[in-house]
Formats: structure tokens, C-alpha cells, sequence
């Protein structure tokens, strides 16, 4: 980014503060897409161990059915959770359901599309997440 | 004579006395001079209702008159004033020191605006992403052939788009947006709530021309709606409102 | 293809994969979870045509959802027709890649060729 532009960068794509917990629900959004990408290709490859029998399998097991496996897979259980809910509230939101309806703007001009719905849509995406993290921790070490 | 040493009185006055001061820092930074920018900081006394803007003529009038800043209307109607005011963007005239509760003020030019010198910005890009969307009725008859009487809108039709009439091209939008920090090609918020302003306006029958216009790489879809447009407008535009409606025409959700 | 298309099947595939995607992690929980991951169970399960399908779908669906949601965040860093062209064509290729990769994996193993 040129000086000449000045513009923020990528420094402000990925600052959350400021202006509210829908700029966090953006940033999260994008950390949890990339997260997953990783994961899948990750994931697809790993699998792919099934082609080389019993022992290829069992050997690749022994990487991921790990402590740290665990807490990895964890967060990607988390990540998974937001997405998909933050991302049906923001497809919703996308098609201009839950912003609210146009009005004579007055004083002190809070802006409708930013309400309770999709606050809540947020705050109940990482709740579900913390939850479903939670879950997935006590299934992988319960045993 | 006697008008003009008046006003050299005046400017040689000292600053206004208050028992409350605060830190005021200014970028300073002029392109064809400067590599980078710096700051330079001053102290004013303000009061309960002083703005920063005041708070900057202020060191205009008795500290350094170089600092260059554009204002005008002094009552956020004109949206000259656009700044990064402790690092948002905010109108200058329409923000009061005492709201910031902060003892030190820091003010910067509009983030993702070229500099022209100190909080002077360009606004050629806003002008040109405005006009790309053709920000004017477009209909196949006029009024000015026939001697038929001016459309008329119902108070329902006007409600529909008399929200997002109101920006004053301040362009405080276009600084908060996530997309603009990084894309130079991205429409931007300002240009997007416009068409959305036209495409709702009942007399206006260009709506098929300006979806066409928006649905491209750079266009409505490098939206995410973060809502950081909709957090800074000072004249309560929403233009995340107005972008999900126009998105809306585009996904099927509204015909 | 019109940006307006691209982001459609971008939503179309999300919500698809949501509800396979679903349907291929309640499979863990329907024994043991560790028992589940043993080599037998995973190989019954490629076996299964239907579940075979199902996983052959979820890695198409999730590879043109992810490959567009990087294609969406790389042209948002930078720009240049020759840049956007690049990573346009590059997540093309990624996708068809790790699409192909995959189906290999699927076939192979549910045809026993393990």
C-alpha cells in the first residue's frame, strides 16, 4: 500500500477494535475461513492414508489421535461452529433480512442495520463455538 | 483602518482561559516535502461543549496557522471536516472533546484518502466511484417535454429512500471500511448506499443499469457487511442498510 | 462467469455443505469415537456407496467454497488485471487439484483398491 493512497492496509483489515463486535464477527469470519481451508487440504491428505493399508493408517493415526492433535482439533471444531452460524447470520443479513427498515434518520443517528438481531446472531455464533469446543474436548479426552 | 487593526487585535488576543486543557496531537506531513509524517502536539484549554474542530482552529489562531484542515459549515452538513479523531473517523465539527474522554487528542487524515498536506485529504476516488453509479434519475421521459405536473411520490415512497439522500459525501464510510484499507478498486460504501438511493426511488427506472454496474469483482460483493460504514456516518445513512437491501436485488430476495 | 453467479454458488455450496458436513461428523459419534477412527470402520465406510457419494460431494463443495472465499480475500490484498488473473486461475487449479486428489482417495477405496 503506497504512502500515496495512504491506505490502511492490511493492518486495518484485520484491526477489530473500534467499531463494535460486527467488525470482530468480519475478522473472526475470515481467521476461521482460512483455518478451515488449512485444515481440509490437511485433511484430504491425511485421509489419503487409507490407501496405503492397515499400517499407513494406523501410522498417521499416531500423529493425530495426540494431545496436541486434540487441541488442534478442537479449535477446528470451534472454527467450523462460528462459521457456519456467523455465516447463515451474515447470508441472512446479506439479503437484507434483520437490518432493519429504512426511516428519517434522527438524532443521534444509530444506524438500525446494526441492532440486537445480529448482535445476538454474533454473540450466539462464539457461544455455540465455546460450546461445541467444550464438547469435542470432553468427547476426544473422555475416553 | 480602524476595522483592520480590530481583527489584528483579535488575532493577537491569547488563547481562552479554562481551567480544563487538553493534549491535542496533529499529524503533520506534507508529500512533496516530507518522506513521513509526524506529529506535533499542543495544549487547549476547551470547555464542555468545545469541538475539535474548534480545538484545531485554535491552534490555527494562536500556535502554528500552518496546519492545514478543511472545514466549512461547522454543523456537519457540508462534510468538509472527515478525520481520523483517536482512530476513527469522525466529523471534526459534530465530535466534543469531553465525549472523547481522553486527555489526549489525537487527529489524522482519513485513512484510504490520498494526503494533500496535514488532515487535508483527495476526494477524487469518492467522486468517481459516486459518479460510476450514475447518481441521478435516470427515466426515459422528463418533465420538461410535456405539460404533465412533477412525479409524485407518496410519504411511503419518499420513506423508502430519504434515508440514504442524506449523505453528505463526507466520507468518513469509505475510511472505516475493512474492504477499502486494502482494495483500491473496491466501489466502497458511499458509492453503494448511493445506488441503493436511486434504485429506491420510485420516479427512477435505471435500476437494471446500476445492479449491472455493481456486479462485478470489485463491486457490491467485496462487501462483508463488518458495518464499520454504518458505525461512522454522522448523518445516520446506514449504508450497510442500503448495501444488504441492493444485495438483496441481486440474490433474489427483493424484485 | 458473472460475479453475481460465482457468490451464489459460494452461498449455495456453504449451506449444502453444512448439512453433509453435519451428517459426516455425527458418523463419529455413532460408536466410540477412537473405535470410529479404526481402519476397519473408516474402510466400511468408504465402502458404503452412499456414503461414499456424500463424502465425494462434501470435498467438491467445500473445495469451491474455500479456493472462492481465498480467491475473494487475495483479490481484496492487492490488484492488477495480471495479479487477479493469477490467483483466479491459480485458485481454479487448486480447487480441481485437491478435488482430483480426493475423488482418488474415494474411488480407489471404494472400489478396494487399497
Amino acid at each position: 500500500m503506497t504512502q500515496d493512497e495512504n491506505k490502511e492496509g492490511i493492518g486495518g483489515m484485520i484491526n477489530p477494535r473500534r467499531y463494535g463486535i460486527e467488525r470482530v464477527a468480519y475478522l473472526l469470519m475470515r481467521l476461521s475461513g482460512l483455518g478451515l481451508l488449512a485444515y481440509f487440504v490437511a485433511h484430504i491428505y491425511e485421509t489419503s492414508n487409507i490407501l496405503r493399508g492397515q499400517v499407513g493408517w494406523d501410522d498417521f493415526l499416531a500423529l493425530t489421535q495426540t494431545t496436541e492433535g486434540h487441541i488442534g482439533m478442537s479449535i477446528v471444531i470451534a472454527m467450523c461452529v462460528f462459521h457456519t452460524v456467523n455465516g447463515v447470520r451474515v447470508m441472512l443479513g446479506h439479503g437484507g433480512v434483520g437490518v432493519g427498515k429504512p426511516a428519517r434518520p434522527d438524532y443521534p443517528y444509530d444506524p438500525a442495520s446494526q441492532n440486537y438481531r445480529h448482535k445476538i446472531g454474533i454473540y450466539s455464533a462464539i457461544l455455540l463455538a465455546a460450546i461445541a469446543m467444550m464438547y469435542g474436548l470432553a468427547v476426544m479426552f473422555g475416553e | 483602518m480602524a476595522q483592520v487593526s480590530h481583527i489584528a487585535e483579535e488575532q493577537a488576543s491569547s488563547p481562552l482561559s479554562s481551567s480544563k486543557s487538553v493534549t491535542l496531537k496533529i499529524s503533520r506531513y506534507n508529500p512533496e516535502h516530507d518522506d513521513v509524517g509526524k506529529f506535533m502536539e499542543f495544549t487547549v484549554p476547551y470547555e464542555k461543549w468545545t469541538t475539535v474542530l474548534e480545538a484545531i482552529l485554535e491552534v490555527k489562531k494562536h500556535f502554528d496557522h500552518s496546519v492545514a484542515v478543511r472545514y466549512s459549515c461547522r454543523q456537519a452538513t457540508c462534510g468538509s471536516c472527515g478525520m481520523m479523531i483517536n482512530g476513527k473517523p469522525r466529523l471534526a465539527c459534530f465530535t466534543k472533546i469531553s465525549e472523547l474522554n481522553s486527555n489526549v487528542i489525537t487527529v489524522e487524515p482519513m485513512n484510504n484518502f490520498p494526503v494533500i498536506r496535514d488532515l487535508a485529504v483527495k476526494f477524487e476516488r469518492l467522486f468517481d466511484t459516486h459518479q460510476k453509479i450514475k447518481p441521478y434519475l435516470i427515466r426515459d421521459d422528463t418533465e420538461l417535454e410535456t405539460d404533465e405536473r412533477e412525479f409524485l411520490q407518496s410519504p411511503e415512497e419518499v420513506e423508502q429512500y430519504i434515508q440514504f439522500a442524506n449523505c453528505i459525501k463526507c466520507g468518513l464510510c469509505n475510511s472505516a471500511c475493512p474492504t477499502m484499507a486494502t482494495d483500491s478498486s473496491f466501489v466502497g460504501p458511499q458509492a453503494l448506499a448511493q445506488a441503493y438511493r436511486y434504485v429506491a426511488d420510485s420516479r427512477d427506472k435505471g435500476k437494471d443499469s446500476r445492479l449491472k454496474i455493481i456486479d462485478e469483482s470489485h463491486g457490491i460483493w467485496r462487501c462483508h457487511f463488518a458495518g464499520s460504514c454504518s458505525q461512522v456516518c454522522p448523518k445516520g445513512v446506514d449504508p450497510a442498510m442500503g448495501i444488504q437491501f441492493l444485495r438483496g436485488y441481486l440474490l433474489g430476495f427483493r424484485s | 462467469m458473472r460475479e453475481s453467479t460465482i457468490m451464489k454458488i459460494h452461498y449455495g455450496t456453504a449451506l449444502a455443505a453444512v448439512a453433509l458436513v453435519a451428517v459426516h461428523i455425527l458418523m463419529r459419534l455413532t460408536m466410540n469415537y477412537t473405535e470410529s477412527l479404526e481402519y476397519e470402520n473408516v474402510l466400511a465406510n468408504y465402502k458404503l456407496i452412499p456414503y461414499a457419494v456424500m463424502l465425494e460431494l462434501i470435498l467438491i463443495l467445500l473445495s469451491v467454497h474455500g479456493f472462492n472465499g481465498l480467491r475473494v480475500i487475495l483479490l481484496e490484498l492487492k490488484q492488477g488485471r495480471l495479479y487477479e488473473k493469477a490467483v483466479s486461475y491459480g485458485c481454479l487449479v487448486a480447487m480441481f487439484g485437491l478435488i482430483a486428489y480426493g475423488s482418488r482417495t474415494i474411488i480407489m477405496t471404494n472400489m478396494g483398491m487399497v
